[in-house]
This record gives C-alpha cells, sequence and structure tokens, in this order.
C-alpha cells in the first residue's frame, strides 16, 4: 500500500507554488496552528518555495509544548509516589519541569520511579491488569486526537472492573485556544491552517467561528508536502478573492461533521474546564476533567502528592513563541544554551515543537 | 558452570587450532598493517527478524573491520548471561555468531563468559573485538571525502530499526520485513577491485544515514548534498516510520555502507555493489560539496531543501 509519494510529488507541488506565486498579491500572515504542519513544512522545504508574500507564523498546536510547567511538576510529583506506576508517550520523557534541577520523567526513572512509555491507552490498561497490586497513573496529554482513547480506556477499566487505572487528565481543547490567541489582538492573522488530525476528530466545521466571528479564512490541511501547498493555495485564493470561510484541503481524512463516535466518547467521560496553557495562561473550557461519574479514575483526586512551587525559565520565550508573537531564531537561548540533548523549554523537546523542529531542519546555529 | 558451558557450548561451535588450545591468549603471526576495533550488543530482543545477537555482533565487527578496507581475520567474543537464559537459546546465538564468523573468512580466537544474577543483565550482552590486515594501498578513513565525490549507498534504509522494533513489547506490529543484518566484507572487496578511488567508508549503524554522513563531513571538512528521491527505502520501513513518526534517515542499518567515491569511478563502483545480492538496491544519493564544511542539506521530493542533521539523543515516538 503506497499513501505518501503520491502526495510528495514533485512536479505536481510546483505547480500548486507556481499558482502561489500568480496568484498571491497581498501580504498575508498565515498561521499553522498545529506543530506537525510547522514540522512538515520545514522538513519538506516548503518556507523556501513561498513567494516573499507570505510570512508564516507557528501556533500552539503542539500538545507536549503547551503543557503548564505546573502541569508537569504534577506529573513528576506523581511519579515518585510510592507504588505508582506513571505511563506516559515518549515524548514526554525529556521535558524538563520548573524544578531547579531541570528535573524531567527520564531523570525520574534513572533515580528509581517506575516511568513506562507506551504507545497506546490500552497498553497502560494492561500495565494495569498485570499489576494489579500497583496503581498505574497514565499521563493524560493531547488534544482532541488522544482524548476519545483515553475516554475509551476509562470505559473499558470500569466495565473489566480495573481498580488501579488512573489518568492524570491534562487534555486540552483547539478551537478555545484559538478563540484566546484571537482576542488578545497581539497578533494580526490572515489565514490559518487549521489542524488535520484534530479536525478529523472535531469536524471542519468547528472552525467557523474564525470566519464568523474575526474575518480570517481557514482552511484545514493534510501532513503531506502537497496537502499543505494546496492549502496555501486555498488560502491565498481566499485573501485574494476578499472572502473567509472554513475549506477543506484534506477530504481524505475530514469531514465538516467530524467524527462522531469520537466525540461522543469524548462526551460521555469528560466535560469541559479551564486549562492553563504554556504562554497563554488559563483559557476557560479548554480542557476536558473527567465527569462526576469517573471520579474514581483522577489521579489527582486520588493519590497524595506535594508537586512544590512552579517556576518559569526566565530566559525561554516559548510562551511568545506558542502565541505566534515571536519565533525560535527570536530566542537568546536558542541551539546555544537550549537544544534538543539540553532543552529548557518543553518546544525543544517535543518532535513537534517549533524549536526543535527549526533546529533540526531549518535556521543555522 | 563457566567452565561448562566453554567445553560444551563454544569450543564445538568456534572450533579451531587457536581457541583448543585453551591457553589465557591467542598468538598468532602477522605482517604489515591491523586493524583493531571492539564493540557490545546489547540488542532487545536478542532474537529478531533477520538475525539474532550472534550474527549482529559477528557482522558488526567484521564491518567495522571491513570500513577500513580490512580483511577480517580474527575475533574475540565474550557473553554475559543473564541467569535462567535458556541454554538452547545460547547454543542458537552461538552457532548463529559462528556461521557469521565463517561466512566472512574470520576465526573466533578468544572469548569468555561471565553468568551475572537475574536482573543484571537483560538475557544477554555480548562484547567482541577483531582484527583485520589492511592491504598496503588501502587509505580509507572517514576524513578522506573530497570535494565532487559521489556518495552511493549499498541499498534500502531502516530495515534493522524496524525490524527490531517491531517485535518489541507494546508495538506488536505485524510485519514481514527482515532484519538487514550482515557481514559487508565481500561488498567491499568487489568494490575495492573495481576502484582504488574509494576514499570513505561507513556503515551507518546507531544513528542512521543521517549520522554516518554527518560524522564523514566533519571529519573531512567538506559538504554533502544528498536527494530523497534517491534514497531507497523499503514501503513497510516508510509506512512503520510515518505511523510511529521516525525519520527513515535516523533509523538504524546493520547490513549497508555508504561510500564516498571519486565521480569517475561512481558507476564502476555502484556496478560492482549491485552485482552482490546484498547490493542490488544501491544508488548514488549524492555528492561531496565545497558546502559549508560539517553540513549535510538534502534536497527534498518536492524540490526544496534542507538541513539534515545529526540524530540527538534517542527517538521518542510522538503523541498525536
Amino acid at each position: 500500500m503506497k499513501f505518501t509519494s503520491e502526495f510528495r510529488h514533485s512536479e505536481l507541488a510546483q505547480g500548486l507554488v507556481s499558482r502561489i506565486h500568480r496568484h498571491s498579491q497581498t501580504p498575508a500572515r498565515l498561521m499553522e496552528f498545529c506543530g506537525g504542519h510547522t514540522v512538515a513544512i520545514l522538513k519538506h522545504g516548503i518556507r523556501q518555495l513561498l513567494p516573499s508574500t507570505i510570512e508564516m507564523l507557528s501556533g500552539p498546536g503542539c500538545p507536549v509544548c503547551v503543557t503548564a510547567n505546573a502541569d508537569l511538576d504534577k506529573a513528576m510529583a506523581l511519579a515518585k509516589v510510592p507504588g505508582v506506576i506513571l505511563a506516559t508517550f515518549g515524548d514526554m520523557m525529556k521535558v524538563p519541569g520548573s524544578n531547579s534541577r531541570r528535573f524531567t520523567l527520564q531523570e525520574a526513572k534513572a533515580e528509581g520511579a517506575d516511568v513506562r512509555i507506551v504507545y497506546s491507552t490500552m497498553d497502560g490498561l494492561n500495565i494495569a491488569m498485570q499489576n494489579p497490586e500497583r496503581s498505574v497513573v497514565f499521563l493524560g496529554i493531547g488534544f482532541e486526537t488522544t482524548a476519545p482513547t483515553f475516554a475509551a480506556s476509562v470505559l473499558q477499566a470500569e466495565q473489566e472492573g480495573i481498580k488501579n487505572y488512573y489518568i492524570l487528565s491534562q487534555h486540552k481543547l483547539c478551537p478555545p485556544v484559538t478563540r484566546a490567541l484571537l482576542d488578545s489582538g497581539e497578533v494580526k492573522l490572515q489565514g490559518i491552517i487549521c489542524p488535520g488530525h484534530v479536525s478529523a476528530i472535531i469536524g471542519s466545521r468547528s472552525w467557523e467561528f474564525i470566519p464568523r466571528d474575526y474575518g480570517i479564512p481557514c482552511v484545514v490541511s493534510g501532513f503531506e508536502p502537497l496537502d499543505i501547498l494546496q492549502c496555501l493555495d486555498m488560502l491565498v485564493t481566499q485573501i485574494e478573492k476578499g472572502v473567509a470561510r472554513v475549506e477543506i484541503a484534506y477530504r481524505r481524512g475530514v469531514r465538516p461533521e467530524g467524527n462522531q463516535t469520537a466525540l461522543k466518547l469524548i462526551d460521555q467521560v469528560f466535560e469541559p474546564c479551564p486549562a492553563s496553557w504554556r504562554g497563554v495562561g488559563i483559557v476557560p473550557q479548554s480542557g476536558l476533567k473527567l465527569r462526576e461519574r469517573y471520579r474514581r479514575f483522577d489521579a489527582e483526586l486520588s493519590f497524595d502528592f506535594d508537586p512544590g512551587p512552579t517556576k518559569e525559565h526566565p530566559g525561554c520565550i516559548c510562551g511568545e513563541i506558542l502565541r505566534g508573537m515571536k519565533t525560535p531564531g527570536d530566542c537568546p537561548l536558542f541551539a546555544e544554551v537550549c537544544n534538543p540533548e539540553q532543552p529548557v523549554g518543553p518546544c525543544m523537546v517535543s518532535p513537534e515543537g517549533s524549536c526543535a523542529a527549526y533546529y533540526l531542519y531549518g535556521l543555522d546555529k | 558452570m563457566s567452565h561448562d558451558l566453554v567445553a560444551r557450548r563454544f569450543l564445538p561451535a568456534f572450533d579451531n587450532p587457536h581457541l583448543a588450545k585453551l591457553d589465557d591468549a591467542a598468538i598468532f603471526d602477522h605482517q604489515g598493517r591491523l586493524a583493531f576495533t571492539t564493540d557490545s550488543y546489547v540488542v532487545t530482543p536478542i532474537f529478531f527478524p533477520g538475525g539474532d545477537i550472534g550474527k549482529l555482533a559477528v557482522c558488526g565487527t567484521v564491518n567495522d573491520l571491513a570500513m577500513m578496507g580490512a580483511v577480517p581475520l580474527y575475533l574475540t567474543l565474550s557473553f554475559i548471561i543473564e541467569e535462567g537464559l535458556p541454554e538452547e537459546e545460547l547454543q542458537a546465538i552461538v552457532d548463529s555468531a559462528q556461521r557469521a564468523a565463517a561466512d566472512a573468512g574470520a576465526m573466533i580466537v578468544a572469548g569468555d563468559t561471565k553468568v551475572v544474577p537475574r536482573g543484571s543483565a537483560d538475557r544477554l550482552f555480548v562484547n567482541t573485538s577483531g582484527i583485520g590486515a589492511v592491504p598496503e594501498e588501502i587509505n580509507i578513513s572517514g576524513g578522506n571525502a573530497r570535494v565532487g565525490d559521489k556518495v552511493i549507498l549499498s541499498g534500502t534504509i531502516g530495515d534493522h530499526g524496524i525490524a527490531v522494533l517491531s517485535q518489541r513489547e507494546g508495538f506488536r506490529f505485524s510485519t514481514t520485513l527482515q532484519s538487514d543484518c550482515a557481514s559487508l566484507d565481500k561488498i567491499v572487496a568487489q568494490m575495492l577491485d573495481a576502484s582504488s578511488n574509494i576514499h570513505c567508508l561507513r556503515d551507518p549503524t546507531r544513528g542512521g544515514l543521517a549520522t554516518a554522513l554527518n560524522e564523514i563531513a566533519a571529519q573531512s571538512q567538506v559538504g554533502i548534498r544528498i536527494e530523497e528521491d534517491r534514497i531507497p527505502v523499503r514501503q513497510e520501513v516508510r509506512a512503520a516510520c510515518e505511523m510511529l513518526g521516525f525519520d527513515p534517515l535516523y533509523v538504524a542499518n546493520e547490513g549497508k555502507l555508504v561510500a564516498m567515491v571519486a565521480a569517475e569511478d561512481a558507476e564502476r563502483v555502484l556496478g560492482a555493489i549491485r552485482r552482490n545480492n546484498l547490493g542490488r538496491e544501491a544508488a548514488i544519493i549524492g555528492e561531496v560539496t565545497a558546502g559549508r564544511a560539517g553540513r549535510v542539506v538534502m534536497k527534498t521530493s518536492i524540490g526544496a531543501s534542507r538541513i539534515v542533521d545529526m540524530l540527538v539523543g534517542d527517538i521518542l515516538p510522538r503523541i498525536c
């Protein structure tokens, strides 16, 4: 089965690039919401192919990057609770919390905490079943894409009577934070590349408030070079025509109504709550917490732990980068003090973080 | 226990006059230049599609010698065995190490075994060393790449890393993919027959092709430019990488080499590699440039270019 090469076709890409060059007259600042798009844009060298009228900014769409230090500290503290196995996705392992020693889960593991990298929530459940005398806490980081899998794991744990499985829900929702960014007025945008995977779950309709309330064109994109170039072409067309609506450049993955099964799962298990975003602060209704009926799976309510006081690294500008106000090149720590080997901020740790993407694929250092 | 293992398992398998003496060291004559290398193997799981830790250890050591243009002669093999490893498994690994050594024309002349308590090792660790003879006229080094050289890759990348990963607990994806684990000494001999202008050879193991090219670019103080579309990658490796968020350029290989060869000899060397069964998919993937020293740049499929950096840290699978 082939599924990438046809979306990396050189001649088709050149055709789209020529169209964008022909049509783009007005200077336009575009934000790719999703970290996956930032990586794809840099990895394939898409920026170099664009006309000077187009400026690209990275957005807050990297779940690791937007996790607040206070939330990371909770995870570190939980990992040290006796009897706890902390299950996590791999990319959380190296993110430093606010401890003065820039402590990470990887270091917690080296010091004896039982931290396990897993690849799905079902792996977390399996660990719980295999270790009935221990407590398994799954670090629930992610957007609308991972939330349904956590919801499914909670339902399965309930159905099978698994009593030692907990989640630390730090899930975040994309549309509310986008509204918060636009409301802040800090950054003026002429177009938004909406996330592909998230939109596969929530549907392209969830973005209709952006053209309606802010007059900004939106196009949902996939992650291959041709997806992104087509998306940019559609955005340029809207901008030049002076219209603003939500379009899909990723029809093989996204429908206007989204994935109803996944949305029902989320709604059954979780309810929206305020959430703290790194760099953005508390955004109302932008997080997910377990509903009353499922509270017994909530790690925060089930264990006694002290995350200690929260601190931010003074030099790190991850927050401003996540808000689209600055780019990694503006950061004095970039590459010198902060690099993927010794990351200061989460944007350098996550493979979807814009600092890591710039470091690996783009900027001179 | 260790003595018993040596007598029952190792001596019969590695049967040769040096080892049979059971002295404290092997003694042999030599003339000319020698290449000497060592490595340790801790792969999990110890059996994987296309190989096992024994074959991997021998091939890896043979390849380190071959990458210097040396003809492998003598190897040592030391086993650190976690208590409880079934003897049949050990025997299978010993046999497979012996087959790989015989295949490369090398003799296992010394060895050691230690059995450690459960939990002190992960089933089996293997340490090797190897000695090879470097023919008079050979001068191959990572520091010898010259501007204008062609970059030749001997086949598809990422097969070993993904084959091993597919067997790890927690992944459970089924694939027919096999590790490319193999000795490259014969390919190298064929290449050296075809040309005396082979400047560098390297086997892109941990850190993958990207890391090997960066090492050469830094050692030789040259730039390297490669083309994404020319790098052979199996469809199943590409698929697994897409799924896990890996880049095939950084995934390990155990039976591939990358060579920097004078442009005028490149086609001839490519032909020599392709005549070997292990090199049928070999390709010229780029060239050595006068660009910024130590920098590897790749022309992407869509015609742009990007920097290809060293692997930093471990590759960790992503969230979404």
